[in-house]
């Protein structure tokens, strides 16, 4: 029983250990963003600032007009893009689980293999596909390629596969067509699948690095990340600011994460059985 | 026998309706440029104007092997595989194992580590840039701790050291995540059985915990594989695109980049090495399956 407790102990040191270890670089990013450029530079460290001040979170919306631009770029195309996916990437899977037709079988094994191919074989075509669509620098350069995604509809596929066959048939009987059983019975039911798939294509969209810095070079359509990175290079000493910037590009994800914790797993947990 | 034949036809009908959004998508922004890319890395591409193209053969294929930069940038990738992989695969199943054990305020931790998951790559590395400054926090803790400090983005003994460290912090607690899932289904009595033999925590982590989870492990050593070798944000946000200091943080990713988008005329040449990457990737999970298939038979 001693051995026991001892045990639980040890596990318990390296859980808050570990915990420690995660939150230091946030609290510390926090506490910088609340500090005066003074006591950044004078390079002291202690974690609650001696002159506690907002306004650096005033100053990045004076100092930088396009931050506010930004977030509205990042929230736009992210939004815009989940609901894409979460439209289309349930209508694939719902044909592929439940109609049939011939070549259904092979435009499965397409949708499969796609899931193989590493995104830098196709990011310079499609660079010079956007570039004669005339799409570069623009939203829906940023959203449509990304609109649909293998993983997700993979993912659909399976849930529709299992889902009840009779609240379809009941859906018929009451005189509702393909189009209407799908759209008022069918989706509204998905819901715990459509929103595992939200929180990672939101996430995807947001964070998004790479596809921006190709796509966008004119800076009123510049996304988050990309601004930041920009931002970065014009204030470098200023790390009050730059961790007050990065602080308002945190906080709606963590507002997500709180709205869909419980699906978060679930998700995960679904790439893990793939 | 006539409605049953329209009521197919109409229902094939409905079944590319659905599709089609998928399938123009795909198609157009996945298949064809998988083609455009076959294409694209035999040529040498000129983008004045409009985009010329002229055959080069296999030519920009055998250029990676006398480039200084492509054997820099993969040797930089390859160490920073061959150590990020192990580690954070390592400290996602201790973390797991001990997050399993049943303690109190498992949902605190499961949330307080998970906060690196939710946060973006460009936040992230701006944070550990900040703390990895001269006289920031991690500096004064190692002097601290009476260890020697470090010009953590400026040496290019370190630089890459510094992203290995983020990265392992950021990624660990994601397959953690996986592993406990995994965990929850390996059955009480297996533990029961052992602790019954006389063996300890420790011994139990190392025979029936690990053994259970090969499987699981296998993931996660193939997606760690994928996302190790595809490092390229934070490279680029830690050298402001250059790869530096002295390219010892430049990727094979960041490469592509920069043969891409940031020289002229060798956008084939870049499309070349991505292909050569995807190549690496799927011989490296390939052996990976293979490995821990022939492991499992004992």
């Amino acid at each position: 029983m001693k051995k026991r407790t001892a045990g639980r102990k040890a596990l318990y040191v390296i859980l808050v250990v570990y915990a420690i270890i995660t939150v230091i670089p946030f609290l510390w990013a926090l506490s910088s963003s609340f500090k005066t450029l003074g006591e950044i530079v004078s390079g002291s460290i202690n974690f609650i600032p001696k002159d506690f001040t907002l306004d650096n979170y005033k100053q990045i919306f004076t100092r930088e007009p396009l931050f506010g631009r930004w977030l509205f770029n990042s929230l736009f195309i992210a939004t815009i893009g989940t609901l894409l996916n979460l439209l289309f990437n349930s209508m694939a899977g719902y044909a592929l689980a439940r109609l049939s037709f011939s070549g259904k079988k092979s435009i499965f094994l397409m949708i499969l293999a796609v899931l193989m191919i590493p995104f830098q074989v196709t990011l310079i075509p499609n660079f010079l596909i956007l570039k004669e669509l005339g799409w570069l620098n623009s939203y829906q350069g940023m959203i449509i390629p990304g609109a649909v995604n293998a993983t997700f509809i993979f993912m659909m596929r399976q849930f529709f596969i299992n889902f009840p066959k009779e609240v379809e048939e009941a859906a018929a009987i009451d005189g509702l067509g393909r189009f209407g059983t799908f759209f008022r019975i069918v989706l509204p039911l998905a819901k715990p699948a459509l929103a595992a798939q939200t929180i990672f294509v939101f996430m995807a969209f947001w964070n998004d690095f790479m596809r921006p810095l190709i796509i966008l070079s004119d800076q009123d359509m510049f996304t988050l990340p990309l601004g930041l990175n920009s931002f970065k290079g014009q204030f470098i000493s200023f790390w009050n600011y730059i961790m007050a910037a990065s602080m308002v590009f945190t906080l709606p994800i963590i507002v997500l994460y709180a709205f869909f914790n419980r699906y978060f797993v679930k998700g995960i947990k679904f790439t893990g059985d793939k | 026998m006539k409605m049953l034949s329209k009521k197919d036809r109409r229902e094939a009908g409905q079944g590319y309706l659905f599709l089609l959004p998928a399938l123009l998508v795909l198609g157009v922004f996945v298949i064809a440029p998988i083609l455009y890319a076959v294409f694209l890395s035999f040529h040498k591409v000129e983008l004045i104007g409009g985009a010329t193209y002229e055959f080069r053969g296999l030519d920009n294929f055998m250029k990676v092997t006398f480039d200084d930069r492509a054997i820099i940038a993969l040797k930089n990738t390859a160490i920073y595989v061959a150590i990020v992989v192990p580690t954070q695969t390592f400290l996602a199943l201790v973390l797991a194992a001990s997050l399993n054990a049943g303690l109190k305020g498992q949902k605190f931790f499961r949330i307080v580590y998970f906060l690196p998951t939710l946060t973006s790559s460009a936040v992230l590395t701006l944070i550990f840039m900040w703390m990895y400054n001269q006289n920031g926090l991690i500096n004064y803790v190692l002097k601290f701790l009476n260890l020697p400090t470090y010009n953590w983005i400026g040496d290019p003994d370190v630089a890459l050291i510094a992203i290995m460290i983020m990265n392992i912090w950021a990624t660990a607690p994601f397959f953690m995540v996986i592993y406990l899932a995994a965990l929850q289904d390996i059955p009480d009595s297996h533990y029961e059985a052992a602790e019954l033999d006389g063996a300890g925590p420790i011994q139990k982590f190392w025979h029936i915990t690990v053994p259970n989870l090969r499987p699981v492990t296998s993931f996660v050593v193939v997606m760690g594989l994928i996302g190790t070798f595809q490092l390229f944000d934070q490279s680029y946000i830690f050298s402001g695109g250059s790869g530096g200091p002295n390219n010892s943080t430049l990727t094979v990713v960041l490469l592509i980049y920069q043969y891409a988008f940031k020289t002229l005329g060798t956008m084939g040449y870049a499309t070349a090495i991505a292909f050569m990457l995807a190549i690496i990737i799927l011989v490296a999970t390939l052996l990976q399956r293979k490995f821990s298939k022939e492991e499992s038979l004992y």
